[in-house]
């Protein structure tokens, strides 16, 4: 059985698999660990065919990922409990800095309290448990407002802003 | 005041809703006790050692007599019949029921307030100089710097789940009211190089079990600025600082471990990155900040000697109760909430709808919380303090000791507060006993003593004058007496006199330290200067001289 995930703004059903799921299905998109993408990272980039993807533990830096943006399709961040938050800031990096375009996964402690502020920082799909998931699309909407620019692509309704919240180039 | 808009409301509103859904799972078992603790501090909601504590957050110190109305109705219905201020200008009620606080909640959206991270390890209120706009010599009223401070952190996406708490403290005087160099962030109004106003920021500062002075990370930094220096700041922190141990996760355990220039560097590397994006505050977005802080309709009038005539008592009260103003013919107002047989920082239900009805009356409607724990009229006309120290007076309520000894700073300690190693309200108890004569205290002038029962030093303890730290030892409760330390513009770490004293001694060695300074005081020299010209050893050698005969 697929597992079922919240993905931009909607329940799907996950069409990528873990290295351990995957196996007898070489042409599976593939979400790796770091050391997994690192061990064989030559021949990961060479491989033009596989949908690849790999998951960050909290304590990673972006940077470590970021020369190989073009060859990856996913990117997770783990948040290894309800008190985790350095993935909060591993999305806006990858999103606004370095310009990812790709789904950006949070995985681990996903539930939906957090939800709304993930989705915030630009986290576009979410694997979160049975129990959760069924108010995940529901929790998007927690708050119809904020203070704050940051990265709304996850969110299924346009936020009212402040003034201030205005891009000088704009 | 600030006033809400559509946007704070629904805001507001909308934590509510989601917070009595937060408690609904909670109370049927779908949430955790784990899972629900990291929602419901976010929230300042506390499980303590009796029932839940709720802290209410009080931006910048700042209350409409309404709101503080508000306060004193939710005391009344909700809790015991009183409330607790804090040090970060917060109020705390010890008695309210869990499944309550959804209620509570609700109500206090209806008055413009909330209890948004005033717990948990996310950005805390924003705090500031209780005489912001009042004071003489101040460059500029960091209020509207407030209230952008608290929007900005308000909810913010990315750092509500920090590695520990982050406090942010906001001053545009020469004297430091707000104790910023103590925290996480201070923010300090100065001019720039061209005359022009930006700010100063300090960071690394903090209490706690590793006390340390904030350093500067920027010397000027022009305003249009200060949001995305704040973000780059807690950006580093979020990602760097660490998360493996609770006693060593604040950012003053980074800045020290990195180093300051690094710390810079980091920093000022993320600022180039965000500087020039989203949040540049606008000059409309600060005109319009500025709006709700305008001075009040002061009538014209000529300073005047009130106190003259006037009986000891409100002579006494006048002279220590009240401070200067900037406009002629008004004062500043103390409401002590020192009284020596009350629990510092507490008040009544009942004395909270009196203020409000006296803020109306003298004070344009306001109403403001010190970080001493105390409360203030600011906008009082000389003329009408006689008049207004009568009602204080029948209320309990003009106490006339602000500034001296018995100002004490005192956090919950072992009666509420489940970190607690030993009692904090029964020592402040105490000493008020043994030091119940004005005229010695009046003598002693600027004193502070501050209290925690714990290492969270929450009550300050190591920028005291005398700072009192509640341990345990082995069951009992002691506590270790530090003198030197100061919270102001001069900020200070105290130093430990000596081995820790019994709960019946602390009057006592106090008393002790006080015979040094009499013996040895220049002039007007304060108690603080004479421990920072002599070192700690004289008063030392007295304490430990001969055993205290309980």
């Amino acid at each position: 059985m697929p597992r079922r995930l919240l993905r931009d703004g909607r329940i799907a059903l996950d069409d990528w698999s873990y290295a351990a799921e995957a196996e007898g299905n070489p042409d599976a998109p593939l979400i790796l660990t770091l050391a997994q993408w690192q061990d064989q990272r030559e021949s990961w980039l060479a491989n033009e065919r596989r949908r690849l993807g790999v998951v960050l533990l909290p304590a990673h830096k972006v940077e470590l990922l970021t020369p190989d943006l073009w060859r990856l399709t996913l990117i997770g961040a783990e948040f290894s409990g309800p008190g985790e938050g350095r993935g909060y800031s591993q999305a806006r990096a990858l999103r606004e800095q370095w310009k990812f375009g790709g789904e950006l996964r949070a995985t681990g402690y996903v539930r939906r309290d957090q939800l709304f502020f993930m989705a915030r920082c630009g986290f576009n799909s979410f694997e979160l448990p049975d129990a959760d998931i069924d108010f995940a699309y529901a929790a998007l909407s927690t708050f119809s407002q904020a203070y704050q620019p940051s990265n709304d692509a996850g969110l299924p309704l346009k936020l009212r802003r402040r003034r201030w919240d205005i891009p000088a180039s704009a | 005041m600030y006033r809400y808009d559509v946007v704070d409301k629904t805001l507001v509103n909308e934590r509510v809703a989601q917070f009595r859904d937060q408690t609904r799972r909670f109370l049927a078992g779908e949430l955790s006790e784990d899972e629900f603790r990291h929602l419901r501090l976010r929230n300042g909601l506390y499980i303590q050692r009796h029932a839940p504590m709720l802290r209410v957050a009080i931006p910048y110190g700042l209350l409409s007599s309404t709101q503080l109305r508000a306060l004193g109705s939710i005391a009344r219905r909700y809790d015991r019949g009183y409330g607790h201020f804090t040090t970060r200008q917060n109020i705390q009620y010890n008695w309210p029921k869990l499944e309550d606080v959804p209620d509570i909640l609700a109500e206090l959206a209806q008055v413009e307030m909330h209890a948004i991270q005033t717990s948990g390890n996310c950005i805390r209120n924003t705090t500031s100089d209780h005489l912001a706009g009042v004071t003489p010599e101040e460059l500029e009223d960091p209020r509207p710097w407030c209230e952008l401070i608290r929007q900005w952190s308000t909810f913010h996406p990315e750092f509500t789940y920090l590695p520990r708490k982050f406090k942010i403290a906001v001053t545009g005087a020469a004297q430091d009211r707000a104790a910023s160099q103590v925290h996480d962030v201070g923010v300090h109004i100065v001019r720039g190089p061209g005359g022009e106003l930006g700010f100063e920021i300090l960071a690394g500062g903090g209490l706690g079990r590793t006390p340390i002075i904030g350093q500067v990370v920027r010397e000027f930094l022009p305003r249009e600025h200060l949001l995305s220096y704040l973000e780059a700041i807690l950006r580093v922190y979020n990602l760097e600082g660490r998360r493996d141990n609770l006693t060593k996760a604040r950012i003053k355990i980074l800045v020290k471990s990195v180093g300051l220039q690094e710390f810079k560097r980091r920093v000022e590397a993320e600022w180039e990155l965000i500087r020039d994006g989203g949040l540049r505050v606008t000059e409309e977005e600060i005109a319009r900040l500025r709006s709700f802080f305008v001075p009040p309709a002061y009538r014209r009038l000529a300073n005047i000697e009130p106190a003259v005539g006037k009986s000891t008592a409100f002579q006494a009260w006048y002279r220590y109760n009240t401070s200067a103003h900037k406009v002629p013919g008004y004062r500043v107002v103390y409401i002590s909430l020192k009284k020596p047989d009350v629990a510092p920082g507490d008040i009544t239900d009942a004395q909270m709808e009196l203020l409000a009805g006296l803020a109306d009356r003298y004070s344009f409607g306001e109403v403001r919380v010190t970080h001493t724990q105390n409360l203030l009229l600011a906008d009082v006309e000389q003329d009408e303090t006689f008049e207004l120290w009568q009602a204080l007076e029948a209320a309990g309520l003009a106490t006339p000791n602000i500034g001296t000894l018995t100002d004490m700073i005192c956090c919950p300690g072992l009666d509420f507060c489940s970190l607690a190693n030993a009692g904090s309200i029964d020592v402040a108890k105490l000493i008020n006993d043994r030091f119940d004569d004005y005229d010695y205290l009046y003598d002693l002038g600027e004193l502070e003593i501050k209290m925690s029962g714990c290492m969270n030093a929450c009550g300050h303890h190591h920028v005291g004058h005398i700072g009192i730290l509640g341990v345990d030892k082995s069951g009992e409760e002691w506590y270790q007496i530090t003198i030197g330390g100061a919270a102001g513009a001069d900020a200070s770490l105290g130093q430990v006199i000596g081995p820790s004293v019994a709960k019946t001694d602390v009057a006592e060695t106090i008393a002790r330290l006080l015979e040094v300074y009499v013996d040895e005081r220049r002039h007007d020299e304060r108690f603080l200067d004479t421990v920072r010209r002599l070192g700690v050893k004289p008063f030392k050698e007295r304490v430990y001289a001969a055993p205290i005969a309980a």
